[in-house]
């Protein structure tokens, strides 16, 4: 049987790359050319003393460098202006990755490995920071998405607080046998019950602290001791307790994995700013103060 | 004896008419009314039934006054007109016989009189004459052809059968909430493409509020008696989904009527052909092949109101002598062939179209007005295309005079087939929905009618000779694209004569593994699955679209079939007898060779397959299953150009929504995460383009085209309707108010100004809109034709989750064999 080669990250039957295998890997053998080239003229030119950014190499090196940080920033205008043209953000993805990651070796040849508490190597510490913060992005995106396929079964995420919100009604519906003390548990558990947790909370993903969940288990345990006639609509609201329960968990982990594929960019974004910033201040610093 | 100028018989909107203008003219007339009223169709319809003046455009030109209202107040103000114009009406006088030619005609009436005329103008109708059920069990008492009054009937399960306008009516009427009936209608078309769009809307607003229910692609196969409970009888009714079982306690059946031909028939007229439905032979000017009697209204071939009533007036202005009368629609037809290089009258023209193209032959010249307004001519010089190889095109074209040639060869252009004037081509596009399949252009001067594919349909169900010519030209035309290389004519006209077209539903087998048969299948519309059983299972083999063959290969396993082929939609088979083949082949070792080249690959694919037999992993089942998923479940089967959305990279940024909306004027077209997912592979809501587009089912405007690179799109023309949205089976349609524009994108990240990328949310709509919300609109998918770079939600995806597929691309084994 001839495998199926042409079947990549999933089993779509068509031949399809994703952004990191865009073009055959085109802009990773970009990026290693690059890199490569900066490795042998760092290693080969002759700079005098030593390495520093005031070399021609180091000027070269850091207007790479600077105009890559300006180009890759540019992907955030890139992705929202829906324009026409044979442009493919994908492709500007792919790009942006592994160029974006060559940075780590052109700008620290850049500096010629000299470091010091000013604001160059601020500029090159917010660099790293973002870079670093672009890996995990990477790190996100090719596990979270099939995972979140898995979890959330077909479902929007519409339908699953509409499933939840049906699921209280019921449960009112449902509680209208019990005594007083039992109903104001299950009213206490849809009150107290957050679908939408804290980002904290939210990346934790534990159960433990669900209202719904406490209240399936503790009148599991009343049921033991109630009354022969609380017995039976105790169990009902015990059953759809524990629906909510299962569904709450799905909820959450999708809310979850949605705010992993997104948290990375509440650094990533803002620090790229900062960046910007401390690399302007860089290069005027450079050419008004050397 | 009474002996008059014009005797007119029937008393409905046309004949009623022609008398009033025979009345206004002072001509000695007599109207003859069967029954104890005037017009007993119009008098029949249902009670309070709202009654249209279509079609819009086209002026009334008569003496009785019409527009649309209630039957009451039609039926009241044309017996007022009728009394006022002094017409002279004589009821209950049913006419037996006609005899007699211009100026000497006796009318014979069943009380015994007789009536002498100059003229007689025959304005009968066809509902005494209507269309009757022929399947088992029909012949039940409670099985009726007409509703006088809905209101009659409560507490019964009862259907109606028949979709057209009357059918339509029956049912909601019946549907009163009040009165408990369980009313479920069956249509045989997909769709309600002979009704008014008005009474369409009304009955899927009454399956929607649950009053009553409907079933296209429908029909009675038998009434029978078995059923539990009160309900004794059940009707057995084939649709889509099988055989179904509905409890009847009443059938009422509208399947039109046809012209009471033995009567019309006996007076000397001929008719256009043996169909039950033909028209009588008519004179541009309504007279029959018996010179001095006219035929008008229904029988004519004309079922609306309007018409009639304007040929009843144009009738009596021909008989009195009136040569410069030209029909209200004359100017546009007149423009239509303003350019011909022969001058002919539109008459003329519409005479010369019809005889010469065979396709038209059976068709009224009333309708071929009808349909001339909607085409449009092309003259072009030798060497211009008409059409190109791949195109997307579903109209048909005619040749009026001139030859074109086919390129039959699309690697050498010089190799040619002719089509002679007369012929028609274009129509394989039209069956399948799919691409032109041959480049074709003017082999000298040519001109050219090109008839739109909605026209063509409606003619194809409204004239039956038209459907026959044209199965039989594209059976043809298919039967010698395949094997008209490999064989000769005597041979390809022996397999046409012996072809059959078969209808299929979704999932009919019609090749079954193991079975002992070569019956060749020629898909013509629809697609099909070719699967195998191996282990247990049915193993996905490959996908075969219309236009394509399967079942020779059988031919060369000594009639085994060797793998099952279902209809993967409802599709449409030629079936060619396997007998000829076989005895073409064993004669001709040439052809055997021929045959067996052709074959060559999937037979390579089959012995593959066989020899892997043991081996087959669970990759096939994967490729299996995700075939299925896509075609049958996604219905991407009748799909040519879909979304779909890889989950493995999806991240959720909808980003593909918001391009969309930003690309478009700030509507999305698409939604990301509805729709299903199987294996990783999920189909969002967005437009497949389908080959045969159910939107188009009934655009009152015409409003949906398929553009150049196959993309079915809605124009300005859409009048928001909804019938679009209401056909999709996938919710790709959606009625959508334009957004005001918003501030670029720079000023919304620099300030913050505007809602952002993506559809602006209601809430600044709502403050943002100046003035009146505009209309709301059908909205879907145009796969950014036009817009440089294709469809924006590929382009705008950062992780290359979203792709377009279509199906024949994708989904076969066969080139996994051959890697």
């Amino acid at each position: 049987m001839a495998t199926n080669t042409h079947m990549r990250s999933s089993d779509l039957p068509i031949s399809h790359e994703g952004f990191l295998e865009h073009k055959r890997f085109r802009y990773l053998k970009v990026a290693l050319v690059l890199i490569l080239i900066s490795v042998i003229v760092y290693f080969v030119a002759d700079v005098g003393a030593r390495h520093n950014g005031g070399t021609w190499l180091g000027y070269a090196l850091g207007t790479i460098s600077a105009l890559l940080i300006v180009w890759l920033m540019f992907l955030g205008i890139r992705k929202r202006a829906a324009t026409a043209g044979h442009w493919s953000l994908k492709g500007w993805t792919s790009a942006h990755v592994y160029l974006g990651s060559s940075l780590l070796v052109l700008a620290t040849l850049h500096t010629g490995f000299q470091f010091g508490l000013n604001i160059h190597t601020l500029a090159y510490a917010l660099m790293v920071i973002v870079i670093v913060s672009g890996f995990f992005g990477i790190y996100y995106y090719a596990t979270v998405p099939r995972r979140m396929s898995d979890n959330r079964a077909h479902r929007t995420q519409k339908d699953l607080l509409d499933a939840i919100r049906a699921l209280n009604r019921e449960l009112t519906e449902a509680a209208q046998p019990l005594d007083p003390k039992y109903v104001n548990e299950v009213k206490r558990a849809i009150r107290k019950t957050k679908i939408k947790p804290g980002l904290l909370s939210s990346i934790s993903s534990a159960q433990r602290q669900c209202a719904t969940t406490r209240a399936a288990k503790r009148l599991r345990r009343a049921m033991e001791t109630a009354d022969e006639s609380m017995r039976r609509p105790l169990e009902t609201v015990v059953a759809i307790l524990e629906r909510k329960s299962a569904l709450l968990l799905r909820t959450r982990r999708h809310i979850r994995n949605k705010t992993l594929l997104r948290l990375w960019l509440y650094f990533h974004v803002p620090l790229s700013f900062a960046l910007l910033a401390a690399l302007i201040a860089h290069i005027v610093s450079v050419f008004f103060y050397w | 004896m009474e002996s008059v100028k014009i005797a007119i018989v029937g008393s409905g909107p046309a004949g009623l008419s022609a008398a009033g203008r025979a009345s206004a003219r002072g001509v000695s007339h007599v109207l003859l009314e069967k029954t104890d009223h005037l017009s007993d169709t119009i008098f029949k319809y249902q009670r309070g039934k709202y009654i249209m003046a279509t079609p819009d455009q086209l002026p009334l030109r008569s003496d009785i006054a019409f527009e649309a209202g209630s039957r009451e107040s039609i039926i009241n103000r044309w017996d007022d007109d009728a009394e006022k114009q002094k017409i002279n009406v004589r009821l209950h006088s049913e006419v037996t016989a006609i005899q007699g030619s211009r100026g000497n005609f006796q009318i014979s009436l069943a009380d015994g009189d007789t009536i002498k005329a100059e003229y007689v103008v025959l304005a009968v109708g066809v509902q005494g004459n209507p269309n009757k059920l022929r399947n088992p069990g029909t012949d039940q008492p409670f099985v009726q052809y007409q509703l006088d009054d809905p209101k009659e009937y409560y507490d019964e399960n009862i259907i109606v059968i028949g979709g057209g306008d009357a059918g339509i009516e029956n049912a909601l009427g019946l549907a009163d909430p009040q009165q408990g009936n369980i009313v479920t209608l069956l249509q045989r078309a997909d769709g309600f493409p002979r009704s008014k769009e008005a009474n369409v809307q009304a009955l899927y607003a009454a399956r929607d509020q649950g009053r009553l229910d409907f079933i296209t692609e429908a029909s009675l196969i038998r009434v029978e008696q078995g059923g539990s409970g009160e309900s004794l009888w059940v009707a057995v009714v084939d649709t889509k989904d099988g055989e179904a079982r509905l409890p009847c306690d009443r059938i009422i059946a509208r399947l039109g009527a046809a012209p009471p031909r033995k009567f019309v028939e006996a007076a000397g007229v001929e008719f256009t052909g043996p169909d039950r439905e033909a028209f009588p032979v008519l004179s541009p000017k309504y007279e029959s092949t018996v010179p001095g009697l006219y035929i008008i209204g229904a029988l004519a071939g004309f079922p609306l109101i309007k018409h009639c009533m304007n040929q009843g007036h144009d009738v009596v202005e021909f008989i009195s002598g009136n040569k410069e009368l030209q029909p209200p629609d004359t100017p546009l037809l007149e423009e239509l062939f303003k350019d011909a290089p022969v001058k002919r009258s539109v008459d003329d023209w519409i005479v010369h179209i019809r005889d010469r193209v065979e396709l038209l032959n059976d068709v009224s010249p009333l309708q071929m007005r009808e349909f001339l307004l909607a085409s449009q001519i092309h003259y072009k010089k030798r060497g211009d295309i008409i059409m190109n190889r791949n195109d997307i095109g579903s109209s048909i074209f005619a040749i009026i005079d001139g030859t074109v040639a086919v390129e039959v060869d699309p690697n050498n252009r010089s190799k040619t087939v002719p089509i002679q004037a007369g012929n028609i081509f274009g129509e394989l596009g039209l069956i399948s929905g799919r691409r032109r399949t041959a480049t074709v252009r003017a082999d000298e001067p040519v001109m050219i009618l090109e008839i739109p594919r909605n026209a063509t349909l409606k003619l194809m169900a409204s004239v039956p000779g038209v459907k026959r010519r044209m199965d039989r030209i594209s059976t043809e035309r298919q039967v010698g694209q395949i094997f008209g290389q490999l064989l000769p004519q005597s041979a390809v006209d022996e397999i046409v004569n012996n072809a059959e077209i078969l209808p299929l539903k979704a999932g009919d087998a019609f090749i079954k593994e193991g079975d002992r048969s070569t019956d060749i299948f020629i898909i013509r519309s629809g697609s099909a699955v070719v699967e195998k059983h191996i282990g247990n299972k049915d193993v996905f083999l490959s996908y075969v679209l219309a236009g394509n063959y399967v079942g020779e290969m059988s031919l060369f396993y000594d009639g085994l079939r060797t793998a099952t082929v279902r209809a993967a939609i409802k599709s449409e088979v030629v079936r060619l007898p396997g007998q000829i083949f076989e005895r073409l082949l064993s004669n001709n070792p040439d052809l055997y060779r021929s045959v067996e080249r052709l074959v060559a690959s999937r037979r390579k694919v089959n012995d593959y397959i066989e020899a892997k037999r043991e081996s087959f992993s669970s990759v096939v089942d994967m490729h299996t299953s995700v075939a299925r998923f896509l075609l049958e479940e996604e219905g991407l089967s009748e799909a040519t150009d879909a979304l779909v959305i890889d989950e493995t990279l999806c991240v959720g940024c909808d980003n593909c929504e918001k391009a969309c909306a930003d690309i478009h004027e700030g509507i999305s077209r698409l939604d990301r995460e509805a729709g299903n997912s199987y294996a990783y592979i999920h189909v969002p809501t967005s437009c497949r383009h389908c080959e045969h587009p159910h939107c188009m089912t009934d655009c009152p405007p015409d409003a949906i085209h398929r553009g150049p690179d196959g993309e079915v799109f809605i124009d300005e023309k859409c009048i928001g309707c909804g019938n679009c949205q209401r056909y999709c089976p996938y919710g790709v349609i959606q009625m959508a108010a334009i957004p005001p524009k918003k501030p670029g994108l720079l000023s919304w990240l620099a300030f913050g100004t505007g809602p952002g990328p993506g559809e602006p949310d209601q809430d600044w709509i709502k403050e943002n809109r100046q003035g009146e919300d505009p209309p709301k609109l059908a909205v879907k998918c145009d796969m950014c034709a036009g817009i440089k770079g294709g469809p924006a939600c590929v382009r705008a995806c950062p992780t290359g989750a979203a792709v377009r597929i279509s199906p024949d691309e994708y989904l076969s084994l066969a080139g996994e064999a051959q890697e």
